[in-house]
């Protein structure tokens, strides 16, 4: 039962990434409408962020959680300002090609200074409130050990993925946001600054993936590749849950963590393959994914 | 009728000469000249692909390429984008309405910015539009036609522009529908608004407009006002086809 236990944990945690990385591939692809391959290595530009903020300035993991997702950011927004706005109006195939060929640029550049091994990234141990030292050791469920770190990913990852959610279905903004990737001509002639509106976005998308790379960070070491492993699971998340929803991107991410988690418990030798064959057996049923709008 | 076409018209508004505009490869305006004064309702008339609804979109800022001049109170904005355009005042529905299906009517209605203060209030609006305040939260496209044309309209109100451009705002309605939408442009018009509308149905038009001009491809080829209308009839159903 512990080991069923420890794998959902595990599954969760995965989940959490995934809901994090295809939740902002949505909300990139709703309004550039470009399949952001350099998504990965914005995740790993993530992790590192926080890396140098801890080893070259003794910046911590808190502010690395705020500091990271706004550089990358604004990293991400250079790329849409100078490479990605172009391409608006193409085949989506050129949007694929440029992220790509990014993502194989920044990893390449990482891993010249960095090789392939992982960077090693202490789980805080700041504040300390009560008996616990930040976030490190953990907790005696009962049925479980829980380790606090991993909690917290859990839980700081669903408060962002619904912060998000809010942002986007429940306010002004969103509202605006919405609007534009129906009709962004209509909503611009009605002075709405679309352009700027579209390099925001981006950046927010990027930002959510420098997150869950500064999240990552404790558990799976900072490594140049650890985006680019993810993220063709992260595609088949999406493939499954289609392009057109914010809320199915978040379930369709935690879910397929968890199936994951069980798989490895049960069938261990099918996890790694479990999230294709059901990306193979949605397209054959659903092919705009079990959420998705008609393209 | 006579009297409000002999109202001493106010300032030149907007001004269009020689408006040229494509549609990637194909030429589709070759030279549109009018004028729209403050405060009057002027009709583009012109059969189906004259060019009406592509006039609007270019002085919108919403063709891709265009030459000519266009002015609006005085300033440039032929080469202007889309967003300044509406920032200057002009306020845009377009054919198609654009309702958004992806926002309640609520949300439809509060998208666009105030550009000026002197907008309706919702109230104002709500008053003009009753149906509009009981489907507030249902999804934008479930309105009936009618009710999105409202909605299409009602969005623009807010803005405080004072310059609507209408494209064909009573297509696909029912008779009770167009005359309601009739009735909202007279009373816009006693408010001040300036109008310009796009329409195929003249007999609507003549309820509402002060000057017509009749586009043919991709030119205005005639123009008169309303008290001569009797007299261009002849000429009308030419142009039309009807």
């Amino acid at each position: 039962m512990q080991a069923l236990y420890a794998q959902l944990l595990v599954g969760l945690i995965n989940g959490s990434f995934y809901a994090l990385l295809s939740l902002g591939l949505a909300v990139i692809f709703g309004m550039l409408n470009i399949i952001n391959f350099a998504h990965g290595a914005l995740y790993m530009m993530g992790a590192f962020c926080a890396y140098f903020l801890l080893h070259l300035t003794g910046i911590g993991y808190w502010w690395a959680l705020i500091i990271a997702p706004i550089v990358v950011g604004i990293f991400g927004m250079i790329l849409e300002r100078t490479m990605l706005q172009w391409l608006a109006g193409l085949d989506h195939l050129y949007g694929l090609l440029l992220t790509f060929g990014i993502a194989l640029i920044v990893q390449g550049v990482f891993q010249n200074y960095f090789g392939s091994s992982g960077l090693p990234y202490a789980i805080p141990d700041y504040p300390e409130v009560g008996g616990f030292r930040g976030l490190q050791g953990g907790m005696n469920l009962g049925f479980m050990f829980l380790p606090i770190y991993r909690g917290w990913v859990v839980v700081f990852s669903l408060v962002v993925c619904l912060a998000t959610w809010f942002l986007i279905e429940k306010t002004r903004l969103g509202a605006n946001l919405r609007a534009a990737t129906e009709n962004p001509t209509l909503v611009r002639a009605f002075g709405i600054n679309v352009p700027r509106m579209i390099t925001l976005t981006y950046g927010l998308g990027v930002g959510l993936a420098a997150l869950a790379g500064v999240l990552s960070a404790p558990i799976n070491q900072v490594r140049p590749l650890m985006g680019a492993d993810l993220i063709i699971v992260v595609f088949a998340v999406v493939v499954i849950g289609g392009m057109g929803s914010i809320m199915g991107s978040i379930i369709t991410g935690f879910a397929l963590g968890v199936i994951e988690g069980l798989t490895k418990y049960f069938y261990p030798e099918a996890s790694n393959t479990v999230v294709f064959v059901l990306m193979v057996l949605v397209l054959l049923v659903k092919p705009t994914g079990l959420t998705g709008r008609a393209a | 009728m006579a009297e409000a076409a002999a109202k001493p018209a106010g300032a030149e508004i907007l001004s269009v000469s020689d408006l040229q505009a494509w549609y990637g490869e194909s030429h589709i305006l070759h030279g549109i000249n009018f004028n729209v004064k403050a405060g009057e309702v002027v009709t583009l008339l012109g059969r189906n692909g004259a060019g009406k609804t592509t006039t609007l979109k270019s002085v919108m800022g919403i063709i891709g390429k265009r030459t000519g001049s266009i002015r609006f109170n005085g300033q440039d904005i032929t080469r202007a984008s889309s967003d300044r355009i509406a920032r200057l005042g002009i306020a845009f529905c377009p054919e198609e309405r654009g309702i958004f299906a992806s926002l309640d009517v609520r949300e439809n209605l509060l998208l666009p910015p105030i550009v000026r203060s002197g907008g309706l209030s919702l109230d104002q609006i709500f008053e003009l539009f009753p149906n509009l305040k009981e489907r507030l939260n249902s999804q934008g496209t479930k309105l009936s036609g009618g009710e999105q044309q409202m909605l299409a309209i009602a969005r623009i109100l807010r803005t405080g522009a004072r310059f609507l451009m209408l494209d064909e705002p009573t297509e696909g309605l029912a008779p009770v529908i167009i005359q309601q939408i009739g009735h909202t442009i007279a009373r816009l018009k006693s408010e001040g608004f300036t109008i310009l509308l796009v329409e195929q149905n003249f007999r609507f038009a003549s309820t509402v407009a002060d000057r017509y001009y009749i586009v043919e491809h991709g030119k205005v080829i005639d123009g008169f006002a309303n008290s001569e209308l009797s007299a261009n009839m002849d000429k009308l159903h030419t142009y039309l086809g009807v």
